[in-house]
């Protein structure tokens, strides 16, 4: 019989393995010299020419700079417009049509992709033969599909935060003279920008990997990242794919990192603050 | 300085007959106050009685279902919270986490529109009066409870607003804290002029800061009067029984003259005599209250025959200051008396299980209608 200790660090190791051991073997033969992906060219490895290839590569550049623009786009689109339904959602009442907008307003994130995607393809072919918008598909339409879905997460982010803090912030800063709009952007505004953050991230790294919903509303001129990478995935993995999934691995790792170090930071310093403000009485 | 030297006396708020609902739940029922400059005044009920939304009504954030509600002879019916001549101190004291305590202070006067200078000096001199001048550049978390609340003040203060509401001011602080502030609180609405309307659930700290108070129950006001006409007179056996403690007999008249009436009450053997005449009618119920300081204890029997008790002491809560007796009446009925501990000596005092006599003053009980 093992023992506790020897089975708990066991359990880890094989769930750290199942989560971590595909990523950490697509990285390793991102440094394969070979041009078959799953044989490791001992004598001549480890390599960065994939690295290279991938950088005079125009149609990736080209692919990851729209998927960049997009996402960009998206992330801030989809923060004003959901930052306004959490705050109505949140702040005005019960007022009529409320749980249709609640409804609503949530619904894409259930609904199968697949769907949102070809209804939005419909629409915009639709659209085109009736008024001549958008003209052709791409940047515009894709951005479009995505803000739709990206929006409901944001609300969802947005409207928690409201939720949880103090109405009578705002009842104060009206009192003291701000009207509504001045309430809105020197007390509201601040307060939930860490869930404005992070609805901003969240939405960015949403469109950022769409690949279901950009298949059916991209045109032919344009590709986004991951379709990229399927569509090149599909007449066999090259080494070169690899290159740019490591890439993409390691500025998400930095990010998350640097992200948490910081929030951390941020909460110690507090923390540290509120023992001194207690412990100096008063 | 001329802002200081206030008319006091005149009716500076005025509330008429204001009903608030809430769907089928009526918060604030037919309620008519008139409230004096310079005054404090305190609502004072048990959670759910209707006072905080009668304040919140004063500030705008609530509009009543009926009535109105004047302030220094002007309807506040179509006026926003921002446009109101009053502040607010929030029971959470709402301080903006994101602001330091001197841009807190400043955000009212900031909405004014006054110039920077102005702003900077008057944030300078409100600090200075709470004592907070050094803790100007903090944030709110680093400050302690007693200073947060001191920040609320100033901020709401600052404004010279000529009419402040305080919904629980005292309430989040500890008990030292609290009498230390009372004080405070009152010394700074003497110096500044300000009417406030403060809510609180603590008779003490409506005893001690209120000029008038007005007890609430159920949405409705049932008694308004100065703290000693409260715990004194009390109207009606709510008030009598909420403020402070008190025994409460029931019984029916069955002496009634003008100067004087005599009731008897199942639970004591003697019949109560009060000197002076009361409103009610011949062998009518009546309720008695006596409050627990106003009765005296003895071992021997008293020489009346009248507001007079026998009993056995069961239990006794020293308190320093005074010691609180629970004593069974012959009938069964437990009678809360308290002494004060007027004498270092405890050889002479009353203890458990003693067989004691208790006995009042034929001034000392209020006869209430049932």
């Amino acid at each position: 019989m093992m023992s506790r200790g020897r089975f708990r660090k066991t359990a880890l190791v094989v769930g750290l393995s199942f989560l971590y051991l595909p990523i950490l073997s697509m990285i390793v033969f991102s440094f394969n010299n070979s041009r078959l992906v799953t044989v490791w060219d001992a004598a001549h490895s480890p390599t960065l020419k994939w690295y290279s290839a991938l950088l005079s590569n125009g149609h990736i550049l080209d692919a990851a700079w729209l998927s960049i623009r997009i996402a960009a786009v998206t992330a801030t689109l989809s923060v004003v417009l959901g930052t306004v339904a959490g705050l109505v959602l949140a702040r005005f009442g019960p007022f009529r049509g409320r749980a249709l907008l609640a409804g609503l307003t949530t619904a894409p994130l259930v609904m199968p992709e697949v769907i949102t995607g070809l209804s939005m393809l419909l629409l915009f072919v639709a659209l085109e033969h009736a008024i001549g918008w958008p003209d052709g598909r791409g940047f515009v339409t894709i951005t479009i599909a995505h803000v739709t879905f990206c929006l409901s997460y944001v609300t969802v982010v947005v409207q928690s935060r409201l939720a949880g803090f103090d109405d009578s912030l705002e009842e104060a800063a009206l009192d003291l003279g701000a009207r509504p709009a001045r309430v809105f952007f020197s007390i509201t505004l601040p307060l939930i920008l860490p869930a404005i953050i992070s609805g901003w991230l969240l939405a960015f790294t949403l469109s950022w990997d769409d690949v279901v919903i950009s298949q059916f509303v991209a045109g032919p001129s344009a590709s986004t990242l991951p379709m990229v990478i399927f569509s090149k995935v599909r007449l066999g993995v090259s080494p070169d794919v690899n290159a740019l999934a490591s890439i993409m691995v390691a500025v998400v790792a930095l990010c998350v990192v640097c992200s948490t170090l910081w929030m951390r930071r941020l909460e110690r310093r507090r923390q540290l603050e509120e023992q001194m403000a207690r412990a100096a009485g008063g | 300085m001329s802002d200081r030297t206030i008319d006091r006396g005149a009716e500076y708020v005025r509330i008429e007959a204001v009903t608030k609902r809430f769907g089928d739940f009526v918060a604030v029922d037919q309620v008519s106050l008139s409230i004096k400059r310079g005054e404090i005044f305190c609502l004072l009920g048990g959670s759910g009685c209707g006072k905080t939304t009668l304040l919140r009504m004063l500030a705008g954030f609530e509009t009543p279902s009926a009535g109105r509600i004047l302030i220094d002879g002007q309807d506040m019916a179509a006026i926003p919270p921002y446009e109101r001549p009053v502040n607010m101190m929030f029971q959470s004291y709402a301080l903006f986490p994101h602001m330091t305590v001197a841009r807190n202070v400043a955000f009212g006067l900031e909405q004014e529109g006054l110039a920077k200078a102005d702003i900077e000096r008057r944030v300078q001199e409100m600090l200075e009066i709470v004592q907070l001048r050094d803790y100007a550049q903090r944030k709110p978390h680093q400050l302690s409870g007693g200073q947060r609340q001191r920040v609320a003040l100033a901020r709401a203060l600052v404004k010279r607003p000529k009419l402040l509401l305080l919904d629980e001011p005292l309430g989040a602080l500890d008990k030292k804290l609290r009498e230390q502030t009372q004080f405070e609180l009152i010394n700074l609405q003497e110096k500044l002029g300000v009417t406030f309307i403060v809510v609180t659930h603590d008779q003490e700290e409506a005893m001690t800061l209120a000029t008038r108070i007005g007890v609430m129950n159920k949405g409705q006001i049932v008694q308004v009067g100065t703290p000693t006409e409260i715990y004194e007179f009390p109207n009606s056996r709510f008030v009598a029984d909420f403020i402070g403690s008190v025994n409460i007999f029931e019984g029916s008249l069955v002496e009634d003259e003008p100067d004087h009436v005599r009731i008897r009450c199942e639970e004591l053997d003697a019949p109560v005599f009060v000197s002076h005449g009361i409103s009610a009618a011949p062998e009518a119920r009546v309720v008695v209250a006596i409050r627990p300081e106003k009765i005296g204890m003895s071992r021997d029997r008293p020489t009346v025959t009248d507001n007079v008790a026998h009993g056995v002491v069961k239990e006794i809560a020293y308190m320093g200051d005074i010691s609180v007796y629970l004593v069974r009446l012959d009938g069964g009925r437990m009678v809360r008396v308290t002494i004060p501990n007027t004498e270092r000596q405890t050889d002479e005092r009353i203890v458990w299980d003693e067989s004691v006599y208790l006995s009042w003053q034929p001034a000392a009980p209020v006869v209430l209608s049932t």
